[in-house]
């Protein structure tokens, strides 16, 4: 019989399409597991970064996919915005796999909303370290991601922004 | 979940409308794609284009849930007169200080939309209103700091650009607001609070910003708003963005991608 450590193993294996080296469970996109071993049902529920990533349709069909290899009946995949995904879901080893990719992973803040302060304030270079960092824009090559300049490695560098 | 008739044709008139106004602005913004005033820019409207046009599939899918015809559908197969976005979103984009003023108004205007709605008894709409206040915040954010920018701290000549901009782009923006049958309705059922309170919002908002960024806002007495829009009569410069917009997947309806 299928056990929900089973599912989340296989989830745990699912790489996010945009950045490489990061799981959908080191996102925090995965809301729910809801398994009904002795059935062998299984709902996941996914709670996107953002409503028009592009990735999303495809990580939903990897899911599908992976679940499928195991003894179940029905795999059945939602997209929810319940609870809507936020940047505080990422975990430890997301960031971490965040700062090796050259991306400075996003601050964790308090409170049900992100105050934009914190996009201009001091973002540290992901290659030196240093917070002599300037906003280029709060837009980069995926959605989200911010441009950011470092004036004291005099190299550009991108920010996973706080949403 | 049951809705009476007369609000289920007020929540999907409400949807249209949200939906419309976010894929059309959502085309007008990725025309920059590849032509913005600098990359930062040309990334930042494309940026945005990708969320409008995320935002407009998840209220497609809404409506497609309450009987309507599937997102793909809604968004390609109608024309003009079915369309109820506003005419602010279909001019063209004109140059980069006219798209710059057009964005800023009406983020201000949807952030406050949404803002509204996120109580709203429509539960499956304060859902993703809440999902989306996070990417809207950006959108504000990114519209708020050039505005200023241009306005206050260039030169004379972005000051002017940017003054006249913002009284082309006034009227037009009032249309977001124009009155419809069923403000009341919606009120009434607790899901939508109605449009004269939303332009009220917005109004407060937006003042002291273009106070700071130093520019005149047009004596609303003395401005026709441009209606029309909600009720399907638009602007000569719709049904032309349609024909575009769908020519591909109207040439080949059953194709799958």
């Amino acid at each position: 019989m299928v056990t929900r450590e089973d599912i989340w193993r296989e989830l745990s294996t699912i790489h996010d399409p945009e950045i490489p080296g990061l799981t959908i469970t080191d996102m925090g996109i995965v809301a729910d597991v809801q398994l009904e071993p002795e059935a062998g049902r299984v709902l996941v529920r996914i709670t996107p970064t953002f409503v028009g990533c592009p990735a999303t349709a495809l990580i939903c069909s990897e899911i599908e996919q992976r679940l499928r290899r195991l003894p179940l009946q029905q795999v059945q995949v939602e997209v929810t915005y319940e609870p809507p995904w936020n940047s505080n879901r990422l975990s430890e080893r997301a960031r971490e796999v965040l700062r090796r990719f050259g991306i400075t992973p996003p601050p964790v803040y308090e409170g049900p909303e992100v105050p934009l302060q914190l996009l201009e304030a001091n973002v540290p270079c992901p290659y030196c370290g240093s917070t002599e960092t300037t906003l280029r824009s709060p837009f980069g090559p995926t959605l989200c991601r911010a441009l950011y300049f470092c004036n004291a490695c005099r190299q550009a560098f991108e920010h996973f922004k706080p949403v | 979940m049951g809705h009476d008739p007369s609000t289920l044709a007020a929540i999907k008139d409400l949807l249209y409308r949200m939906a419309d106004d976010s894929l059309i602005l959502g085309h007008r913004h990725s025309e920059w794609t590849g032509l913005g005033p600098i990359l930062e820019e040309d990334i930042a409207f494309c940026s945005i284009a990708q969320d409008k046009l995320g935002h407009a599939y998840a209220l497609y899918r809404l409506l497609h849930g309450l009987g309507e015809p599937e997102p793909d559908r809604a968004a390609f197969f109608r024309d003009a007169p079915e369309f109820r976005c506003c005419h602010l979103v279909e001019y063209p984009n004109d140059g980069y200080d006219f798209s710059l003023m057009r964005h800023f108004l009406f983020d201000i205007a949807e952030q406050w939309r949404y803002h509204l709605l996120e109580q709203s008894r429509y539960e499956p709409l304060a859902q993703l209103a809440r999902k989306v206040r996070g990417e809207i915040k950006y959108h504000v954010f990114h519209a708020t700091q050039w505005v200023v920018q241009l306005g206050a701290r260039g030169n004379q000549e972005s000051h002017e650009r940017m003054q006249r901009a913002l009284e082309v782009a006034f009227p037009l923006a009032l249309g977001i607001f124009e009155p419809v049958p069923y403000d009341e309705i919606l009120e009434q059922a607790g899901i939508f609070p109605g449009e004269r309170v939303l332009q009220e919002r917005w109004l407060e908002t937006i003042t002291p910003i273009l106070e700071r960024a130093t520019l005149r806002l047009p004596d609303l007495r003395s401005v026709v708003p441009s209606y029309g829009g909600r009720r399907g009569i638009h602007t000569d410069y719709l049904q032309p963005l349609l024909d575009e917009m769908g020519e591909v997947i109207r040439s080949e309806p059953d194709a799958v991608w």
